[in-house]
């Protein structure tokens, strides 16, 4: 099959300047500098320039239908490559072609005017997106419905609360109708409830067979929309591929197992009268453990500190998946404490949690106010070396994130 | 397939036109959205576009009454003034506004493509809006004064493309350099306000002409400075089309004025397609 986007060497570098600080040139500085380097010809460490490539050497395929996922911490280069791809700015390197039109979406809302109505907005951005003014009209009512926006359609956008705006704009862009179309982090706005919506739409637009390319930090978000997935790293690929590959490339280079971690302080700490400091994973003989094999009992001890004394004290352990969805949060019975050193321990002995890595959140408080709260607390991992996990039921199926078992009784009738 | 895009650094895209037409509508869009804004939240609105040039031409007829420049024959000093006002405004203002239009827009340059022309050339449509506006006021002072044009006018419509032109070409070659040296608006401001005196808007280019001559040799050298100036060949045609016989037109300096209008339409456009392509980097 004929690749729909051929990306090939692609490269982007940009010159850092480490003397101004200021965004942009001013022609006065240009003109001085070239005076005095008229009078110091041979002083090089006048402008010092550092080069920076955003992107490097960059080749990949993108198959009619593809839905690819591009993943990868910040400063990857995942906004660089799309912002290359929608020809909004040029590669130093390399080259790429796409046979078809493309139609990027890189913030919501672009080019909305807070001075015009509804309506009106609806066939500026339309326009911006490049639809045009016929296909706006054939869809108008369609997006209008969508924003949830009939009553405000003639009132300035500048008067919508921030949650019809962003509903509004994100209906113009869902009802684009390109060939490929280029996603960056839209679904990051609005409330759960519309992401929802906005997440179904992408669902049943890369269902009708158009390619989509998505950028997201929203790692379920990528998993359920995406079959392909490329991973960047400080500017380099890293992997390409079947999505769920390079998600656990992802999780690989990005988690690193440990046995303890540091919490890093709250910023607010002269305000709280307490704060956890440090956390533990033990095995069920308080042996600290890098890792758990799968279906043993493992056991979290939190260190922390009371400042001053703190009446109606709880502390809470939360497990969430890599993908930041929770799983589980357990509450410590309140208690008045005084100052002092302590440390809490929160034991699992019933639920079994499949082979993998799990994210710890903390959570301190004292008369239901929260003093801390911190995700990411420390990583558990689980892994596949016990005699549960060589169940060849759990090896040969998706058997699920729990691995406890119901209780089921067979009988005859 | 029919629509291939390839992108490579330095390539010169062979479908630019091309785009630039398929984007036509996002280019009435653009325009259709700064003449909303400007009228949306104005007290007077559309007024505006009337009591500006109707101020500059009280204040431009003074100062020509007031140095007794001289009027040629048959003409009220108010339409030899007026006649010269409009394409003024409509330079200086299409001018700094396309000057300005890639600053303005900078959130449209650093989020979507599209050919970055339409920008600048969107602005202009708005500006003569405004000159058709005022247009009308112009019309009215010629039937309070009951002056007939003569078949002149007709040639009119050139000499307001030569008005686009001249503003065009200076504004994309601003705008360009204003994306990476924003000082560049300061010259604005001031080509702006130091262009009303140096054009034939008080007083007309034959009276220029005449006093210059009287000087010698220094006269000379300020002609043909002064008919480097592309809007004296706009406002010489402004005024010959409306004023008719009355006015005549000094050729040399005319089309060295036209061509020098044409010269930065050229360099405006190089340099605009030129750079473009690093605008969403440098913005």
């Amino acid at each position: 099959m004929e690749p729909l986007i051929k990306v090939e060497n692609l490269g982007k570098k940009y010159v850092l300047s480490h003397k101004r600080p200021e965004r942009y040139v001013a022609l006065r500085d240009v003109l001085s500098n070239k005076v005095k380097s008229i009078f110091r010809p041979k002083d090089n460490t006048f402008h010092p320039t550092e080069e920076f490539w955003a992107l490097n050497d960059i080749s990949f395929d993108v198959n009619p239908g593809d839905r690819v996922g591009i993943i990868g911490r910040n400063g990857a280069g995942k906004s660089t490559l799309l912002k290359i791809l929608s020809r909004i700015t040029e590669p130093t390197k390399g080259r790429v072609t796409i046979d078809g039109r493309v139609s990027s979406l890189l913030e919501v809302g672009t080019g909305f005017h807070p001075e015009l109505t509804g309506r009106e907005n609806i066939f500026l951005n339309g326009s911006i997106l490049g639809m045009g003014r016929k296909e706006i009209e054939a869809k108008f009512d369609e997006i209008v419905a969508f924003a949830e926006v009939e009553k405000f359609l003639d009132t300035p956008v500048k008067r919508y609360s921030s949650g019809m705006y962003v509903r509004l704009a994100f209906a113009v862009a869902a009802h684009l109708e390109p060939e490929i179309l280029i996603v960056d982090e839209v679904l990051a706005v609005g409330d759960s409830a519309f992401q929802k919506k906005c997440l179904g739409k992408m669902e049943e637009v890369s269902g009708q067979g158009r390619t989509i390319l998505f950028v997201s930090h929203n790692m379920q978000a990528v998993q359920t929309l995406c079959n392909k997935g490329i991973l960047l790293h400080k500017g380099n690929l890293i992997h390409s591929g079947p999505m769920h590959s390079v998600l656990e490339k992802y999780l690989e280079a990005h988690a690193s197992a440990d046995s303890s971690y540091e919490i890093p302080l709250p910023k607010n700490i002269a305000d709280i009268s307490g704060y956890a400091y440090k956390l533990q994973i033990e095995d069920i003989n308080s042996n600290s453990v890098s890792e758990v094999p799968m279906g043993e009992h493992w056991q979290v001890r939190i260190f922390f500190n009371i400042t001053k004394a703190t009446p109606h004290f709880v502390i809470a352990l939360g497990v969430s998946t890599m993908f930041d969805m929770p799983l589980q949060t357990t509450w410590s019975a309140p208690k008045d404490l005084e100052t002092g050193e302590y440390e809490v321990v929160f034991k699992n002995s019933d639920i079994i949690y499949t082979e993998g890595q799990y994210k710890l959140v903390v959570g301190l408080s004292s008369e239901k106010r929260v003093m801390q709260y911190t995700e990411g607390a420390g990583l558990i991992t689980i892994s596949d070396v016990s005699a549960v996990a060589n169940d060849e039921r759990i090896i040969n199926t998706k058997s699920g994130l729990l691995i406890n078992q119901m209780e089921t009784i067979i009988t005859k009738k | 397939m029919s629509y291939r895009i390839v992108i490579e650094p330095g390539a010169k895209s062979k479908n630019y036109w091309k785009d630039l037409w398929a984007y036509r509508g996002l280019f009435y869009f653009l325009a259709w959205r700064d003449v909303l804004v400007r009228y949306k939240q104005a007290a007077i609105g559309i007024g505006w576009s009337v009591i500006r040039p109707l101020l500059t031409i009280a204040a431009m007829w003074f100062i020509g009454a007031l140095f007794n420049s001289k009027v040629p024959d048959g003409v009220p000093r108010v339409l030899l003034v007026s006649a010269a006002t409009l394409p003024w405004t409509f330079f200086s203002t299409a001018f700094s506004e396309a000057s300005n239009s890639l600053i303005a827009n900078s959130n449209l340059l650093s989020k979507v493509y599209f050919p970055r022309l339409i920008v600048p050339v969107s602005t202009i449509m708005v500006c003569l809006i405004d000159f058709f506006i005022s247009f009308i006021l112009l019309a009215l002072l010629m039937v309070v004064y009951r002056y007939v044009p003569d078949w002149r006018i007709l040639l009119m419509p050139l000499f307001l493309l030569l008005a686009v032109v001249t503003a065009l070409g200076t504004g994309l070659l601003i705008a360009a350099l204003n994306v990476k040296y924003r000082d560049f608006r300061y010259i604005v401001s001031f080509i702006v306000q130091f262009g009303l005196y140096a054009s034939p808007v008080a007083f007309s280019s034959e009276d220029v002409y005449h006093k210059l001559a009287q000087l010698g040799q220094a006269g000379m050298v300020l002609k043909v400075i002064y008919s480097l100036n592309p809007v004296v060949g706009v406002i010489d045609g402004f005024r010959w089309s409306i004023l008719g016989s009355n006015v005549s037109i000094y050729m040399p300096g005319f089309l060295c004025s036209i061509a020098i209008s044409f010269f930065f339409l050229f360099l405006g456009v190089w340099y605009f397609r030129r750079t473009e392509r690093a605008f969403a980097d440098v913005i």
